[in-house]
């Protein structure tokens, strides 16, 4: 065994070392997803569930347990409480876990979550015994609602799914993650290390993507540079960062300055070091 | 033969086949009278018959009736 993480992410009691979750679609191959799974250093990882399709299903599923990534089937794809139900059942049951991430999508176009359907599945799911990840819009009086509900983790969204837009609403993340006592996870938009490191500075327990690493031209680079940034992101957030300030403020000390010799002469005869392009004048 | 729906699309099955037989046959793995895997790895497959999820525990002793839809999914990736 190796030593207790100083710093762990604890989900419904379970210890993570990594505080990123990654999601596994938009990669066609599944060598490359498994490269970019250990450059991430994820615990933990989502999947879809759907039709058996010959030759598909079970390669996915023991790529995962041979890197031991704990899985968190999702509900994408549902538009109502009533189907993400019974997709949670199947998931439950499929894969062994009382987790799920729990999505239900407004509309295709947007694919924003529908916060009324949403309440509903959660108060539905936490009654049969789910531990749920609730997918969630930006909304701070809807993250409140989900903790109420029962939800284990609110995971609201940094912009829709697969823009890559970033942090759309700082202010909102900030806001839900000052109030919850709950882990709150940013989930969706992030495009790139500075966005993942962000929310992690906004006070966000984790980051949750994808589409950011698997769509990447490079996604094992990438999901290297999301692994640091959301540990870089979360230190930053505990060193307490600096205030900001209108003015300038010196960090080298104004005494013991060295004086120039005699009077100011001409302002060109002051050295300019070793810039000037060749031929200059001084 | 008992015409079903597996998956979206029709299906025949014999008389008498119950859903321990049906995922063994759609995943091509022999299962146990408990619905696991006689390899010893983990199945991470789910069924659901008329949109209600059947447990494994109960897939040996749940026929395949006439018209039924059966579903049987998995993992796949996504999120």
């Amino acid at each position: 065994m190796t030593a207790p993480h100083p710093d762990p992410l604890v989900l419904d009691g379970t210890e993570l070392a990594s505080r990123l979750i990654m999601g596994t679609g938009g990669l066609s191959s599944l060598l490359t997803l498994e490269q970019a799974l250990e450059a991430s250093g994820t615990e933990l990882t989502t999947v879809a569930l759907r039709r058996y399709a010959p030759g598909q299903g079970d390669s996915l599923f023991a790529m995962l347990e041979r890197n031991d990534i704990r899985i968190l089937p999702n509900t994408a794809g549902c538009y109502t409480a009533r189907d993400a139900l019974l997709t949670a059942e199947l998931g439950r049951e499929a894969l062994e876990t009382d987790w799920v991430k729990l999505e239900v999508i407004a509309d295709e176009e947007t694919l924003l979550p529908d916060v009324v359907e949403l309440l509903d599945a959660t108060e539905q799911l936490v009654a049969r015994g789910f531990k749920v990840f609730a997918y969630t819009s930006d909304d701070p009086a809807v993250a409140r609602r989900l903790e109420d509900l029962g939800a284990a983790a609110v995971m609201p969204l940094g912009a829709p799914i697969g823009t890559g837009l970033g942090i759309l609403n700082p202010h909102n993340i900030e806001l839900i993650a000052s109030r919850a006592s709950v882990p709150v996870v940013l989930d969706a938009g992030i495009g790139t290390a500075s966005e993942a490191a962000l929310a992690m500075e906004l006070g966000c327990d984790a980051v949750l993507l994808a589409s950011a690493v698997t769509r990447a031209q490079d996604p094992v680079a990438m999901a290297t540079a999301m692994r640091h940034a959301v540990a870089a992101g979360r230190l930053a957030a505990r060193a307490g960062r600096i205030p900001a300030r209108r003015h300038a403020l010196a960090s080298s000390p104004m005494a013991g300055r060295i004086e120039p010799e005699g009077p100011a002469g001409d302002p060109l005869d002051v050295p300019r070091g070793d810039w000037a392009p060749l031929g200059e004048s001084r | 033969m008992t015409a079903i729906t597996l998956n979206g699309r029709p299906h025949a099955v014999a008389g008498g086949t119950t859903v321990v037989d049906l995922v063994a046959e759609t995943v091509g793995r022999p299962l146990g009278p408990d619905g696991a895997p006689l390899d010893g790895r983990r199945l991470g497959v789910a069924v659901a018959v008329d949109a209600a999820v059947v447990p494994r525990s109960r897939w040996a002793r749940t026929p395949v009736a006439e018209g039924q839809s059966v579903e049987i999914i998995t993992a796949v990736q996504g999120g």
